[in-house]
C-alpha cells in the first residue's frame, strides 16, 4: 500500500508525488484532502491536499513543500518506497456546478489543491480566469496543466521575475470591476493571501470560497484541533470544511492558530536541518 | 489517603493468607466479613507524576487469592446483576479464592472478552460492587469484595505468562461482516461474529486500532500493550484489520453491503466529536478539547518529546474545564507533561462528578487542585491570540432538581478571574457525524445518535451499530454489552 509511484521536485523546496492509493483514487473529488504518516510509532500526521488522482491507475497525486521535518523526510523518499499511512479522502468536496466565470487564485503551493478545483470547474461548463502568484518565477508550479485548463491566465510574482510585478489581488481587484463581474472567486494559497483576496472581491460583493490548511490529527471531526470561527460560528475544517466562505472566515485566528506550535517546530526544523547538514557532510568525507 | 507501599501490602497480604491457611473448619460469613479489604498497590505519587507508567500496580498473587475468599458466595448473587455481561462473579471468585487463578479467568472469558481491560476501566463501584452484600454489611462500597481488582489479576496472568487459548472457531460460513471502528463495542462484535465461522473485516480511521482504548485513555491508567494485545487475539482469530480506513469517506457504507460482498455491517464509530462551551475565547490559542488533548499525548506518544514528532501545548498552568473521568485523565497526563500546577474546574461539587471515586483520590495525590462551584465564562487571550486566563463565576447550591440533585446557582456578581497558559476543554463529546451524513437513510436522533431497535438493528436492513454512536458517551462495558448485542443479532441474520 502507498508505493510512491514517481517523484519530481517542482521548485527548491516544492515535490511532487504519485502515491498508490487506490481506495482514495477511486472516492476522491476535488476539493479533498490526505492525512500522511511516514512513522505509525512516533511520526505526527500531516494534512496534504490532493492535486490529483488517476482511479484507473490507483494513484493520487500530491504536491507539498519541505517546511517541517515529516515533508521532509517524505521529499527524501524514493520512487518505489512506501509511505506508512494515508488516509483518505478527507473533507467535504469542492461545490462544483456551472456558475459563468470563475475566477481562480493559487498562491504557491496552493495551487496544487487549486488545479482539481479549476478541473472539475472547467468541466461544469464555467469560463475560467486562474491568477497565480508566487516569490518569484522558479515557485511557479503546474503552469502547464493550469494554462491548458484557463480562458485567461495570469502570473503575478513579487520580484517581478516573470508576469506582473505585484500581488494577486491587484489583478482581481480588475477581473471584480469588469462588466460582468466574476460569478464566484477561489482562492487557496497562504492564509493572509486568502483573507486579502476575500477583502477584494467583499466590495463587489464576489462569492469567494477559500480552502483552510489548519492543524489537524485524525482529520474526522475527533480532536477539534481544526476549528476555526466562520460567521462567529465554531466549524471544523476536516469535516465541516475545508472550504468555507471567504467573507465570513475569522482569518486572523486562523492565522494565530496556525502558529501554536512555532516554537517547538522551529525547534525540530532546526535540529532536522542539522542532521541532514550533518548526513551530507558525513557522505562529502566518504 | 496515605500511600502504603508495594512490599507492605504484599506481606500483609501474604501474613493474611497463611493464617487463612492454617484454618481447618471451612470459612464462615463472619470470618470473611473479618478478612480486611485488599488495598491496589500503586506507584508513589511523588515519583508517578512525573512517569507514564501504570499508576495502579496490580495484586500481588496473595492479595487476589485473600480479596478472593472475602466474597460470601450469596446465592441471589447481586453483583452478577449489577454486571452490563453478566460475568459469573461467585464463580471466579470461588476459583480464585482457591488459588485455581486459570479456572477464574476462564469462567470471566465466557462472559467478557477483555478482562484486562474492564478489570481497569470499569466503574465497579456502580456496577457489581455497588451491590455487593459484603459493601453493604459492612456499610461502605469501598469495603465491598473488589472484583476488579481479582479480575485484572487473573486476566494479566493469563496474558503474561502466555496461556491465553485462542478461542474455537465454527467451520467457515463464507459469510462476511465488516466492523466499522475498533473500540470495545466493535472488539466484541469482530470476536463474537469470528467464533460463528463469519469472515470479520475491521475498519479503523486511525493509524493503530483500539479506538478510546488507544487514543483516549492514558498509558498510565491502561498500557497500550494490553490492548495492542487483544487485537493480536483478534487478528489470530482470522479476524482482518484495515488501518487508515474510514467508512464514508474512503469507502461509503453501502458499497461495503452492495458492491464489495459484505453480509452485514456493525457500525461501532463511537461519541468522537468534542463539546465545548460556546463562550467566548474558546478558539484561543492554548485552548483544547480533551480529545485533541490525550490523542496528542497518547496515540500519538507527545510525552515522549524526544522521539515524537508531533507536539503537545505546554505551561505552567493547566486548567481542564469539567468532572469526568476524562477531565480527570487530561488532568494527569497535563502533570505528567511537567505543568506546575493543574486545575480542575466543575460546576457542581465533588458528590455529583462523574468521574470513578479512584481516579479522583488519584488526581488528589498527584497535586490536583480542585476547584468546586465554579465555572468558566469566558477565556481572556493576550494580543496574540494565546490564551492567559480564564473568567470564573462562583456557584451555590440551590434547591433540588427533577433528579433529585441540588441545583448549582450562580452567584451574581460573583466573576474574577484565574490565570493560566493552557485550559482542556473535558465536558463530554456528541456523536460524530460522518457516517449519518454519509449513509442515506440512516435514522439518528435529534443528537446524531445512531437509533437501533432491542436487537441492535438500525433503520437500514443488514446494518446495526452499538457503543458510544447509539449511547452517547459511556463506559467500555456498556459498549461491549451493546455489542454482544449486535454480534447476537448479526449471528442470527446470518442462519438464514
Amino acid at each position: 500500500m502507498n508505493i510512491i509511484l514517481a517523484k519530481k521536485q517542482l521548485s527548491d523546496d516544492v515535490f511532487m508525488m504519485r502515491l498508490a492509493c487506490p481506495h482514495i483514487a477511486r472516492e476522491r473529488l476535488p476539493g479533498q484532502f490526505v492525512i500522511l504518516q511516514l512513522d505509525n510509532e512516533f511520526g505526527e500526521r500531516i494534512p496534504l491536499t490532493i492535486a490529483d488522482a488517476d482511479p484507473v491507475e490507483g494513484s493520487i497525486t500530491i504536491i507539498f513543500q519541505t517546511v517541517g521535518k515529516t515533508t521532509h523526510n517524505l521529499a527524501d523518499k524514493q520512487a518505489g518506497e512506501a509511505v506508512q499511512s494515508v488516509l483518505g479522502p478527507l473533507g467535504q468536496p469542492t461545490h462544483i456546478e456551472k456558475f459563468g466565470t470563475v475566477v481562480c487564485v493559487g498562491g504557491g503551493i496552493g495551487v496544487a489543491p487549486l488545479h482539481p478545483i479549476v478541473k472539475g470547474m472547467k468541466a461544469a461548463g464555467n469560463r475560467i480566469i486562474i491568477i497565480v502568484g508566487a516569490r518569484s518565477r522558479n515557485l511557479i508550479i503546474l503552469e502547464d496543466e493550469m494554462r491548458a485548463l484557463a480562458d485567461e491566465y495570469i502570473v503575478c510574482t513579487d520580484d517581478g521575475s516573470y508576469g506582473r510585478k505585484c500581488l494577486v489581488t491587484e489583478p482581481l481587484k480588475e477581473i471584480c470591476e469588469r462588466t460582468p463581474k466574476p460569478d464566484l472567486a477561489v482562492a487557496i494559497g497562504p492564509p493572509i493571501m486568502m483573507k486579502f483576496c476575500a477583502e477584494t472581491t467583499r466590495p463587489f460583493s464576489v462569492s469567494t470560497v477559500v480552502s483552510l490548511n489548519t492543524i489537524m490529527i485524525d482529520g474526522t471531526g475527533m480532536c477539534g484541533g481544526c476549528r476555526v470561527s466562520v460567521g462567529g460560528q465554531m466549524k471544523f475544517a476536516c469535516v465541516d470544511g475545508p472550504e468555507f466562505d471567504g467573507h465570513k472566515v475569522d482569518f486572523n485566528n486562523l492565522m494565530q492558530r496556525l502558529k501554536a506550535y512555532r516554537k517547538v517546530e522551529d525547534h525540530a526544523h532546526h535540529k532536522c536541518h542539522l542532521e541532514s547538514e550533518i548526513s551530507q557532510k558525513e557522505k562529502e568525507l566518504l | 489517603m496515605s500511600h502504603h507501599s508495594f512490599e507492605d501490602l504484599a506481606k500483609a497480604a501474604s501474613d493474611e493468607l497463611d493464617v487463612l491457611k492454617k484454618r481447618v473448619a471451612p470459612l464462615t460469613a463472619r470470618d470473611r466479613m473479618a478478612i480486611p479489604v485488599q488495598e491496589m498497590p500503586t506507584q508513589d505519587p511523588a515519583v508517578r507524576r512525573r512517569n507514564v507508567q501504570e499508576v495502579a500496580m496490580g495484586y500481588t498473587p496473595e492479595q487476589a487469592q485473600v480479596e478472593s475468599l472475602r466474597c460470601l458466595q450469596c446465592k441471589n448473587a447481586p453483583c452478577v446483576q449489577g454486571c452490563p455481561v453478566r460475568i459469573d462473579i461467585p464463580g471466579f471468585l470461588k476459583a480464585a479464592g482457591t488459588g485455581d487463578f486459570q479456572g477464574a479467568c476462564d469462567i470471566i472469558k465466557q462472559s467478557s472478552l477483555l478482562p484486562s481491560v474492564c478489570g481497569r476501566v470499569c466503574p465497579q463501584e456502580v456496577q457489581c460492587q455497588e451491590n455487593c452484600t459484603l459493601g453493604k454489611a459492612l456499610k461502605s462500597v469501598d469495603l465491598a469484595v473488589s472484583i476488579g481488582r481479582v479480575e485484572r489479576y487473573v486476566a494479566d496472568l493469563e496474558r503474561e505468562t502466555g496461556k491465553t487459548k485462542p478461542p474455537v472457531i465454527k467451520p467457515e460460513t463464507g459469510r462476511k461482516v465488516a466492523v466499522i471502528g475498533t473500540g470495545p463495542a466493535s472488539i466484541t462484535v469482530a470476536a463474537d461474529v469470528r467464533r460463528e465461522g463469519h469472515q470479520v473485516e475491521m475498519f479503523e480511521a486511525f493509524h493503530k486500532p483500539g479506538g478510546v482504548l488507544i487514543y483516549g485513555i492514558p498509558e498510565f491508567r491502561l498500557p497500550k500493550r494490553i490492548v495492542q494485545a487483544e487485537f493480536d487475539a483478534l487478528t489470530a482469530m482470522g479476524v482482518k484489520l484495515h488501518t487508515n480506513f474510514v467508512i464514508g469517506r474512503t469507502r461509503k457504507l453501502k458499497a461495503l453491503l452492495d458492491e464489495d460482498g459484505f453480509d452485514a455491517v456493525f457500525i461501532g464509530t463511537g461519541a468522537g466529536l468534542p463539546k465545548f462551551m460556546n463562550i467566548e475565547g474558546e478558539n484561543l490559542v492554548g485552548v483544547f478539547s480533551a480529545n485533541e488533548y490525550l490523542t496528542r499525548a497518547n496515540l500519538m506518544k507527545a510525552y515522549d518529546f524526544e522521539r515524537a514528532d508531533t507536539p503537545i501545548y505546554r505551561t505552567g498552568k493547566v486548567a481542564v474545564l469539567g468532572g469526568g473521568n476524562v477531565a480527570m485523565d487530561a488532568a494527569r497526563t497535563a502533570v505528567r507533561l511537567g505543568a506546575e500546577e493543574v486545575h480542575v474546574i466543575y460546576r457542581r461539587t465533588e458528590v455529583e462528578m462523574p468521574a470513578r471515586v479512584e481516579e479522583i483520590a488519584h488526581a488528589k495525590e498527584e497535586g490536583i487542585i480542585f476547584h468546586l462551584l465554579e465555572n468558566a465564562t469566558r477565556l481572556i487571550g493576550d494580543e496574540n491570540g494565546c490564551i492567559t486566563g480564564i473568567e470564573c463565576l462562583r456557584y451555590e447550591l440551590g434547591e433540588p432538581d427533577a433528579s433529585g440533585r441540588r441545583r448549582p446557582v450562580e452567584i451574581k456578581g460573583s466573576e474574577f478571574i484565574r490565570e493560566m497558559g493552557t485550559v482542556i476543554v473535558a465536558i463530554g463529546n456528541d456523536s460524530n457525524p460522518l457516517i449519518p451524513r454519509t449513509t442515506e437513510g440512516l435514522a439518528t436522533t435529534k443528537w446524531g445518535n445512531i437509533i437501533v431497535d432491542d436487537a441492535g438493528k438500525t433503520s437500514l436492513d443488514r446494518v446495526f451499530a452499538g457503543g458510544d454512536i447509539v449511547l452517547g458517551a459511556a463506559t467500555v462495558i456498556l459498549a461491549m454489552g451493546e455489542g454482544r448485542r449486535a454480534a447476537a443479532s448479526i449471528n442470527e441474520l446470518l442462519k438464514k
